[in-house]
C-alpha cells in the first residue's frame, strides 16, 4: 500500500516544499531532537545528582522505560495525526476500550492470543478508520470528531465490560501477559514492554519516514489545499493516518491490559493528554507538518523521568503535575522562540 | 460513495458492538408516574467502580424485598460533581417519594437539598456525609476507623518494625483523606517505631499506582510495608511489588474487595484488606427510606461496617457476603 513505486507528485511540485525547505527543515527537526535529548540528559543527570543510590540504578532506569510503554505508543499514533495538522483525543480513552476489546476476543471468545491482538489491532485501525472518515467525510474539525470518538469510546468501554473489569486467565493467557512483563532474556530484569515500544517506535519510524504515507502526512499538514492541487488524495490519506493512529492506540490498549492482566474499561481519561504532551516535548508542532517520531519518544520518555524522578525524591505529589507543566511551557517556548529567529533571518 | 462508505463503517461499529455485548442485560424502565409502588431515586458516586455496582445489587434487593421501585444513577466519574448536581435536580422533577444521596461534594449539594426539603421529600445521606441537617440520616462506613484498622494490622504483621509507604488514591475526596489520615493515626498509635513515609496519590489508577509503589521501593531498598487505599492502589501496589521482584518481601495491606484484590488474598500475595459492606450499605439506604417514607424517626448515623479479611478467614459466611466482585 505504501510502495515507493508510485510516482512522487510532492517531487515534481514546488509548490509544495522546496529541496531547500525540505533540507532546511530536516535540520531544524534534528535541532530539535537534539534539543529534546539534551533536555533529557539534564533532567535525568539531575534526578542522578539529587539521588545517587537510588535514581540512578539498572532497576530504575528499567522502571523508566517500563513505565513509558503505554504512553509512548500511544504517542507515536498522536504524532501522526498532529503532524497533519489534526489532533486526536480519542487515544486515551481509545485505548481503554482496545483493551476490552482485547479481553472480549481471548478471555469471552476465547480467541488465541495471537488473533485476539490481531483483532484488537484490527479494531483499533477501525476506530481511526472512522475518526479519519468523520474528519474527511464529514467534514468535522478533527477536534471535535476526536472528542465524540473520546466519549464514544469511553461510553462503550463500559457497556462492553457490563461496567466492570475483565481478568485475564493466568494460565491460559500467561502468553499475553509475557508480552508485557515477561523476559525475553531470562534474569535481565529488561521487561518485554520496552522491546515492544522499540518496535512501536521503529514502525512508526518507517511509516513517517520511510514510506509515502509519512511524506504525505507532513505535506497535508504544512499545506493541504497545495498538496490536494498537486493531485493527491487528501482524504483518502488523512483516513490512513488516522487509522495507523488507531493501531498504535491498541497497541497502547494491548500493553496496558497485558500489563495489569485485566482491562480496565473506567481508565483511559486524560491519556491522551499525556500522549500530546509526549509529542509536543518531541517537537511536533500542533499547528501540522512538521514533527519526529525520535522526538516523541524522547518527550514520552521525558514525562516518565520527571514522574519517576520526583517520586524518588519524595516531592509532594500535587507539585509533580506543576513541574511537568512548566517542563512542556519552557520546552515548547524555546521551541518558539528558536522557529521566530529562523523566520526572522 | 464515499458517504455510503461512511453510513457502513458506522453500522459496522454498531453491529461489533451489539454483538459484544452480548449478555448485556437492559435496564428495566421506571416510570415513576404510573407506579402505585413508592419511587426512590438513588443518586450514587459513580456506576463504573464495582463498589457501586455492588451497592447497587444490595438497593434492588432490598427494594424488591420491600416492594418499591428504585432507580441507580452516579455520574461518569467520581470527580463529575457539577455532573452530580443535574442529576439531583432530575431526580427533584421526578419527583420520588425519597431519594438517596451519596455527596461528591459535602457541601455544593446544600442549596439543591433545600428543594427537596421544600418539597417534603426524605434525603437519606449514604457513603459520605453531607454538610447539612437535611438528610435523616447518613448510611456509611466510618472510613477513619476501618484505616486505622488496617494500620492495626500492618503493625501486627510488622511487628512494631521498618519502614512503610502509603498509596491513597485522592488528596482530596473525604474517603481519600480519612483513610490516610485514620492510617497515619492507627501507625503512630499502635507502631510508633515503624517510619512511614510521606503518603503518595496514584489517583486509584491501577498502572500510575504500580509505578509509584516501583518508585518507593527503588528510594527506599529497605522498605516492609505498603497500604494501599483503595482497590486501585492496592493492586497498583501489588503490581508494583511484583514488577520490582520483591513480591513476599513487602506486606501489602489493602482497602476494598474487588476480584484482583480477592484473588491476591487468597493466594496470600497481599497479607490482607479492609473491606466495607457495599451491599448493606445499598440494603441500609433503601430501609432507611421506607422507613422515612412511613415517618419513623431515624438514627443520625447508620454504621454499615467494615471488615478485615485475609487469607485466613476469607471464606467464613460473614466475610465472603460482603466482598465482591
Amino acid at each position: 500500500m505504501f510502495s515507493a513505486a508510485n510516482p512522487d507528485p510532492i517531487q515534481d511540485s514546488t509548490a509544495v516544499v522546496t529541496p531547500e525547505e525540505k533540507q532546511a527543515g530536516i535540520w531544524k527537526q534534528r535541532l530539535q531532537q537534539l534539543l529534546a535529548f539534551a533536555g533529557l540528559l539534564i533532567i535525568f543527570l539531575a534526578f542522578s545528582i539529587v539521588a545517587p543510590t537510588t535514581f540512578a540504578t539498572y532497576s530504575n532506569v528499567m522502571n523508566i522505560l517500563f513505565s513509558a510503554v503505554v504512553i509512548g505508543c500511544l504517542a507515536m499514533g498522536a504524532t501522526l495525526v498532529i503532524v497533519s495538522a489534526g489532533i486526536d483525543l480519542s487515544v486515551g480513552t481509545g485505548m481503554a476500550l482496545c483493551a476490552v476489546m482485547a479481553a472480549t476476543f481471548m478471555v469471552r471468545w476465547g480467541l488465541p492470543v495471537w488473533l485476539g491482538i490481531l483483532l484488537t489491532l484490527a479494531f483499533g485501525a477501525f476506530i481511526g478508520l472512522i475518526n479519519g472518515t468523520a474528519v474527511t467525510i464529514l467534514g468535522l474539525p478533527p477536534f471535535i470528531a476526536t472528542l465524540a470518538m473520546m466519549m464514544i469510546c469511553q461510553g462503550l468501554a463500559l457497556v462492553v465490560s457490563n461496567v466492570a473489569p475483565i481478568y485475564f486467565d493466568p494460565v491460559d493467557h500467561a502468553s499475553y501477559m509475557w508480552i508485557s512483563t515477561g523476559n525475553l532474556i531470562p534474569g535481565s530484569g529488561f521487561p518485554n514492554a520496552i522491546f515492544v515500544l522499540i518496535l512501536a517506535v521503529v514502525v512508526a519510524y518507517i511509516l513517517f519516514n520511510k514510506t509515502i504515507l509519512g511524506r504525505y502526512d507532513v505535506s497535508i499538514g504544512s499545506n493541504m489545499e497545495a498538496t490536494a492541487l498537486s493531485g493527491i488524495n487528501v482524504k483518502k490519506w488523512l483516513i490512513l493516518i488516522y487509522a495507523a493512529a488507531g493501531t498504535f492506540t491498541a497497541l497502547g490498549g494491548i500493553m496496558i491490559s497485558a500489563r495489569l492482566g485485566s482491562a480496565q474499561p473506567a481508565t483511559g481519561a486524560g491519556y491522551e493528554m499525556q500522549a500530546i504532551a509526549a509529542t509536543v516535548i518531541g517537537g511536533t508542532s500542533l499547528a501540522g507538518g512538521k514533527g519526529s517520531v525520535i522526538g516523541t519518544l524522547i518527550g514520552a520518555l521525558i514525562i516518565s523521568v520527571i514522574n519517576n524522578g520526583l517520586q524518588i525524591i519524595m516531592l509532594p505529589q500535587q507539585w509533580q503535575n506543576v513541574v511537568l507543566g512548566t517542563v512542556i511551557v519552557v520546552v515548547v517556548f524555546i521551541d518558539q522562540l528558536r522557529n521566530k529567529q529562523a523566520k526572522a533571518r | 460513495m464515499r458517504k455510503t462508505f461512511a453510513a457502513l463503517a458506522a453500522l459496522a461499529l454498531c453491529f461489533a458492538m451489539a454483538s459484544c455485548g452480548g449478555d448485556d442485560k437492559g435496564e428495566p424502565t421506571t416510570d415513576p408516574g404510573t407506579a402505585d409502588k413508592p419511587f426512590i431515586s438513588i443518586i450514587s458516586k459513580g456506576f463504573q467502580h464495582q463498589f457501586w455496582q455492588a451497592v447497587k445489587s444490595g438497593a434492588e434487593q432490598q427494594a424488591a424485598e420491600m416492594g418499591v421501585e428504585m432507580e441507580f444513577v452516579g455520574p461518569a466519574s467520581e470527580s463529575e460533581v457539577e455532573q452530580q448536581m443535574g442529576m439531583l435536580d432530575t431526580a427533584l422533577a421526578k419527583n420520588p417519594a425519597a431519594i438517596g444521596f451519596a455527596a461528591l461534594d459535602s457541601r455544593a449539594a446544600a442549596a439543591t437539598l433545600t428543594k427537596f426539603k421544600d418539597a417534603g421529600i426524605p434525603v437519606i445521606a449514604f457513603d459520605s456525609g453531607v454538610d447539612s441537617d437535611i438528610p435523616l440520616t447518613t448510611a456509611a462506613t466510618d472510613n477513619k476507623a476501618a484505616a486505622k484498622h488496617a494500620a492495626e494490622n500492618m503493625c501486627r504483621l510488622l511487628d512494631n518494625k521498618g519502614k512503610v509507604g502509603v498509596i491513597v488514591h485522592d488528596q482530596v475526596s473525604k474517603s481519600g483523606t480519612d483513610r490516610r489520615d485514620g492510617f497515619l493515626e492507627g501507625m503512630a498509635e499502635y507502631c510508633p517505631d515503624v517510619e512511614v513515609l510521606e503518603p503518595q496519590y496514584g489517583g486509584g489508577d491501577q498502572a500510575k499506582s504500580a509505578d509509584i509503589a516501583k518508585s518507593i521501593i527503588t528510594a527506599n531498598p529497605d522498605l516492609t510495608g505498603i497500604f494501599g487505599s483503595n482497590e486501585g492502589s492496592a493492586i497498583g501496589a501489588l503490581k508494583g511489588v511484583e514488577e520490582a521482584g520483591v513480591a513476599g518481601q513487602i506486606k501489602l495491606v489493602g482497602f476494598d474487595s474487588g476480584k484482583a484484590q480477592t484473588d491476591a488474598v487468597r493466594a496470600g500475595t497481599m497479607d490482607g484488606a479492609i473491606t466495607q459492606d457495599p451491599v448493606g450499605m445499598g440494603k441500609a439506604v433503601i430501609k432507611a427510606a421506607v422507613d422515612a417514607i412511613n415517618g419513623q424517626t431515624l438514627p443520625a448515623f447508620i454504621d454499615t461496617g467494615f471488615y478485615w479479611y485475609d487469607s485466613t478467614n476469607i471464606d467464613q459466611p460473614n466475610i465472603a457476603a460482603v466482598l465482591y466482585d
